[in-house]
């Protein structure tokens, strides 16, 4: 088995795959990182001042002048008003939301791209695993040898699961090596409030309990790891369904797209947390976000993920075994 | 016997959407022998062979490789075989040399050492740390063969091993199959659409057509079904009445005239339509194509056969 992965990975590593995916993610941190330097700037010329307090009670105030305004959807108001009891919590234990600092920019930068970025990375070595092989006709030769089907998928889903550990690593120390850069190489150790749960607006802050950031950063790290291995997973079950590799991507990614969508509009239709697409965002769980349907928690979400894994696991493998190869 | 044969067909049918695709196909290849395969395109040929390899399951009937079933002993079987089916496609993206490593990882016991010996049998030594992508199709066809052979094979599968090639190509691909089979001891199948390739390059061939196979025999068998000579003449009717007085005649679509060749007769007959003024403007030996193949085999039994 030991040698078959290491083909798969002489494979991914000839066609430049994880290179490309590392510029991509580079390129995408510097320019945040600089967008965040601009609003963080721009901010205390506003305020005229470094003082975070000012700069959370600024906020405060924006979002509550928004609510005043009487076009505004009922799911909007009510995010917002959850918004506002948070940063309210803050102010009163006297905690800043957002510590300056590398490891807290890493924090927002993994949260926001939990749902679509890295799934989309992740898409771009899972997509064509499979159907590479069949595309390229090398599957023939690859059947053909002393050595059975379900070794060659597994070799080739193990391959997948290395490479997802290997971006989302990558992720995490670039983001953390490029902003730190700007803002400085600290930030593991500054505390943050995690456990707010959100009740038909209410923010219920019973089960709120005081953390440090790296605790957090952990947490949310394991949940992305989790989503990518979801995503690739369902699209390394299409690359067995589908020869073509572009045909499999775009479902792919109309599914991730799609998702981002739903999640702005599903809130009355409440069948479709069944939806892989719409479980995706795990990490606003631990931040308190308001879930897109009512109901939704951080368990349901996981185990609904963990279906659609299963499912597209076995019937990866089952169609693998079985098909016949022209 | 049975140590002497390195693959036996037994009844294997296949049948997709209810179509049956091979209907009851039944042969053996023996020990250093060429085996042809040769059929017209869409007459299961393809299938048949992938069905050898195992990546097409057949719908009943066993294949043994080395008298190892295909099915229930996979391993064992495919260890005995090396194949290319349809063009030897490798990784374009890696070099020759990690192709190999590639495959050879995949088998049991195959080392650097062999790997070597297999570049040199293919005579690749110069190119093997190229990328593939920058070979010609001559030597992506010989690292393909290389990549088979790294087993040691009692058994080598090609699908239409000269496809694509140049006529020295060709020429160069005959010469090492016959090596192989007569040298190594190797049993080679070869499927092809071409009759000249048959001719020249096996021992035995199977004819399929339409799923079945209609004949299995010596080269030399088949080739006992009459050469024709096509004639091209001016006036033609009149040509085609002065042949007829002294043989057989049929015409043909785009204007030439039949008849059997025969080395005694043929010298006679131009004498005769010369005698009558016709001009000849074409004489030649045709060897029969396939279709005629099929239609004397198909036929009423077919002269000559075995």
């Amino acid at each position: 088995m030991s040698n078959l992965i290491q083909n798969e990975m002489m494979k991914l590593l000839a066609k430049k795959r994880l290179l490309i995916i590392g510029v991509i993610v580079a390129v995408l941190i510097i320019l945040f990182t600089y967008a965040q330097y601009k609003q963080a700037e721009e901010q205390r010329e506003k305020l005229g001042t470094d003082d975070w307090r000012t700069a959370v009670q600024q906020q405060i105030i924006d979002i509550q002048n928004r609510l005043s305004s009487s076009r505004m959807l009922d799911e909007w108001r009510e995010q917002l008003q959850v918004t506002v009891k948070q940063q309210q919590y803050y102010l009163d234990h006297n905690i800043n939301p957002s510590e300056p600092g590398a490891a807290t920019f890493t924090r927002m930068f993994i949260e926001n791209a939990s749902s679509l970025f890295i799934p989309l990375l992740v898409m771009i070595v899972a997509s064509d695993l499979v159907s590479s092989e069949s595309s390229q006709g090398t599957i023939k030769l690859l059947l053909t040898r002393p050595v059975l089907r379900w070794k060659i998928l597994m070799s080739k889903y193990i391959t997948l699961l290395l490479s997802i550990s290997i971006i989302v690593a990558m992720t995490g120390v670039l983001a953390y090596a490029l902003s730190g850069v700007v803002f400085g190489y600290h930030g593991w150790n500054a505390p943050i409030i995690t456990g707010f749960t959100v009740e038909a607006g209410n923010v219920d802050t019973s089960g709120v309990r005081l953390i440090s950031q790296w605790q957090l950063l952990l947490m949310d790290f394991g949940l992305v790891w989790y989503i990518a291995v979801v995503v690739g997973t369902l699209a390394f079950m299409l690359s067995v369904l589908i020869r073509s590799t572009p045909a499999g991507m775009g479902i792919m990614l109309a599914a991730l797209i799609s998702g981002a969508i739903l999640n702005n509009m599903v809130s009355s239709w409440e069948s479709a947390k069944y939806f892989f697409m719409v479980n995706l965002q795990l990490t606003n769980y631990l931040s308190g976000v308001a879930p897109p349907i009512e109901g939704m928690t951080l368990l349901s979400s996981v185990l609904i993920l963990f279906v659609w894994w299963l499912a597209a696991l076995i019937v990866s493998f089952i169609v693998f075994i079985r098909k016949d190869v022209y | 016997m049975m140590s002497n044969v390195t693959l036996e067909v037994n009844s294997v049918r296949k049948t997709i959407r209810k179509r049956e695709i091979i209907k009851d196909i039944n042969f053996t290849v023996r020990k250093g022998e060429v085996f042809g395969f040769l059929g017209p395109n869409g007459a299961g040929k393809t299938t048949t062979i992938r069905m050898l390899v195992g990546l097409i399951k057949p719908t009943a009937g066993s294949i043994r490789i080395c008298g190892y079933d295909v099915k229930k002993d996979y391993k064992k079987a495919m260890q005995h075989l090396g194949c290319i089916v349809e063009n030897p496609e490798l990784y374009p993206f890696l070099s020759g040399w990690n192709n190999l490593l590639h495959f050879a990882r995949m088998l049991p016991n195959v080392g650097e050492e062999r790997m070597m010996e297999v570049v040199k049998l293919v005579g690749l030594e110069q190119r093997i740390h190229d990328t593939v992508k920058t070979y010609s199709l001559g030597m992506r066809q010989r690292l393909g063969i290389a990549q088979a052979m790294l087993n040691r094979p009692k058994l080598l599968i090609l699908d239409e091993p000269t496809n694509g090639l140049d006529p020295a190509g060709i020429r160069e691909m005959r010469q090492f199959i016959r090596m192989l089979a007569e040298e190594e001891g190797m049993s080679v199948l070869v499927s092809s659409h071409l009759l000249s390739e048959i001719q020249l390059l096996c021992d035995r061939v199977a004819i399929i057509t339409k799923g079945e196979i209609v004949k299995v025999g010596t080269v030399s068998d088949l080739l006992s079904v009459q050469e024709r000579m096509s004639w091209r003449v001016e006036p033609i009717e009149l040509g085609k009445e002065v042949l007829r007085s002294l043989t057989e005649v049929m015409e043909t679509e785009d204007g030439y005239v039949l008849t059997s060749f025969d080395e005694e007769e043929t010298p006679k007959w131009n004498k005769a339509l010369v005698k009558h003024g016709v001009k000849i403007l074409e004489m030649n030996r045709r060897l029969p194509t396939l279709e005629d193949l099929f239609l004397e085999l198909t036929d009423g039994g077919g002269a000559g056969i075995e």
